[in-house]
């Protein structure tokens, strides 16, 4: 697709340098590096246990690496606490999914607005906190509380808190886990519209569909360690790829 | 500020001048339940700006009502009064402040623990000093004030801790506390320092406990640190805000009402079962009404729309 993500293709959002993070004597992340172009979608992918959570706590700064260095553009993010590296650019999405409860819909998307990297305050971010529902098609919700929201809505309401700080880089961890075959298409088709919209996202994710269909590139890391990388199509066809999640006899 | 805002602080002002009218027309025992509703009004409503939005409970106001209440027992021979006011609320920021950088990391139960320890801590250490020291056990407290000044002092306290809530309330530290309250690990991810917050609100509620402590300590006359200092003054306001409920502004003045004349009542009738009876009123509030008067009034506000 030689379009306009072609002339920026160039600029690192996001650069992970041989970035470890040790528990004691297990090395849940070791040595792992990538970097992350602007406009792309990179998946983190992997078995069970393989450190890709630990990965995006590392980025996101819940966790501090063991060693290695992580940068936000020119800024480096690792080791400081998490509240600065949202402000600097980078929103997340839980893997169980975390909202507010005592908060309406649009309040918690304002929180995203408020004091992440945006940084509004009052009508405006009530405004921008609204677009942000829309644009996660939950625009009916707005004065919803949030008890009322089924899953893949509460779902959407966390991606549109995500959003809302206008991230330079968006982190998804298993979005799209626990959803059914419908909320899926759904899910997917909303991650590939924020592609489109020129989004620069990492994503953890287990479901091979999304994956080959979202993924410009993807990282696969298996006991801690990266074992291949490159895009879908290459990297799952790795031998190596193809013995850590099925075993010797099928490599 | 919209209409509806206009209105209702046109409202609470007229209030606030009718009740300052209160000491021309009541009797003097009239002025003391005023003063006891008044004192507990503020406390409590001072209480629940902290302990509402992030859930933590404190019982660290005995301790800055303590220190207010001695700055004043200490100084009134040396200093003018306001002053005393002033420095009684720079040592309740610098204690609020101390406190806070220290425990505030604490997840609620050490931080609940913590807050009992440090006024029966500095009730020791007043104790130790004045046994060691001053040769006496407790300070006279003299001055020209009467019943109706403390009233009036309490009054504009309570004023103003409604202006500071009403602003807080409105403000960016409002909405991040509330988040916090929420869930701490979301609101560090949207990019939140939880720590400086809980720290501005807690160094806020412990300015207006102390003040409190400082106007009260001309009506006890005598002071000595086991009045001064008594933990059953932290727990009272808690069970009143809980009481009335925290997560809004005019809560926690709703259990102060009851709760005051309830206790009159109580300590008239029993003067030696209080404490039991308080623990009583707190297992009954928390199992009963978990979510305040206000959440009553709530409940039964949207039961009523659902009907309508």
């Amino acid at each position: 697709m030689p379009d306009v993500r072609q002339a920026v293709r160039e600029r690192i959002v996001l650069d992970v340098q041989a970035v470890s993070k040790h528990f004691g004597g297990l090395r849940a992340v070791d040595g792992v590096s990538f970097s992350v172009r602007q406009h792309e979608v990179m998946g983190i992918i992997g078995p069970n246990g393989s450190g890709k959570t630990t990965m995006m706590n590392l980025i996101s700064g819940a966790l501090k690496p063991t060693s290695g260095d992580i940068y936000l553009g020119e800024r480096l993010i690792s080791g400081r606490p998490a509240r600065d590296i949202a402000r600097a650019g980078v929103a997340r999405t839980f893997q169980l999914v975390r909202v507010l409860p005592s908060l309406s819909v649009v309040e918690n998307v304002m929180a995203g607005a408020v004091f992440g990297h945006k940084r509004l305050w009052g009508r405006e971010a009530r405004k921008y906190a609204e677009r942000q529902l829309e644009r996660v098609g939950m625009a009916h919700a707005v004065k919803m509380p949030v008890s009322a929201l089924t899953y893949i809505d509460e779902k959407r309401v966390e991606l549109a808190r995500a959003l809302a700080s206008d991230p330079e880089i968006l982190l998804l961890d298993e979005w799209l886990a626990g959803l059914n075959p419908t909320e899926l298409q759904t899910g997917i088709e909303l991650i590939k519209s924020l592609r489109d919209d020129g989004r620069t996202v990492i994503l953890v994710e287990h479901v091979m569909d999304a994956i080959r269909s979202l993924c410009d590139r993807c990282v696969v890391m298996s006991s801690g360690v990266q074992i291949a990388a490159g895009t879908p199509e290459v990297a799952l066809a790795d031998p190596e790829v193809i013995r850590a999640y099925l075993g010797d006899d099928h490599a | 500020m919209s209409r509806r805002e206009t209105v209702i602080f046109a409202l609470v002002a007229a209030a606030f001048a009718l009740l300052s009218l209160l000491p021309f027309v009541g009797s003097a025992y009239f002025m003391t339940l005023s003063i006891s509703v008044a004192m507990y009004g503020v406390l409590a409503t001072s209480w629940a700006l902290f302990s509402g939005p992030t859930h933590y409970i404190s019982l660290a106001t005995a301790a800055f009502y303590g220190i207010g209440a001695y700055t004043v027992g200490a100084g009134i021979e040396a200093l003018p009064y306001p002053v005393l006011l002033l420095i009684a609320a720079g040592l309740g920021a610098a204690t609020a402040l101390l406190v806070g950088l220290a425990t505030l990391r604490l997840s609620g139960v050490y931080f609940v623990i913590f807050t009992l320890g440090l006024a029966e801590f500095i009730r020791q250490v007043v104790t130790w000093v004045q046994n060691n020291f001053t040769g006496s056990r407790g300070m006279y407290v003299l001055t020209d004030l009467t019943d109706r000044h403390i009233y009036w002092q309490l009054l504009a306290l309570g004023a103003l801790v409604a202006l500071v809530g009403w602003a807080v309330n409105r403000s960016r530290l409002g909405f991040a506390l509330r988040i916090i309250g929420n869930d701490e690990l979301v609101a560090a991810h949207s990019g939140i320092h939880s720590a400086r917050a809980k720290v501005a609100l807690f160094v806020i509620s412990g300015v207006f406990a102390s003040v409190v402590g400082a106007v009260m300590a001309p009506r006890f006359t005598y002071i000595e640190p086991s009045i001064a200092f008594s933990p059953e003054l932290s727990f009272q306001v808690v069970i009143m805000a809980l009481l009335g409920g925290v997560h809004r502004l005019w809560g926690p003045l709703l259990g102060v009402i009851p709760f005051t004349l309830l206790w009159e009542l109580i300590s008239a009738s029993f003067p030696t079962q209080t404490v039991l009876l308080l623990g009583v009123a707190f297992l009954l509030i928390v199992y009963f009404i978990p979510q305040g008067v206000v959440g009553l009034l709530e409940k039964l506000k949207r039961k009523d729309g659902g009907h309508a």
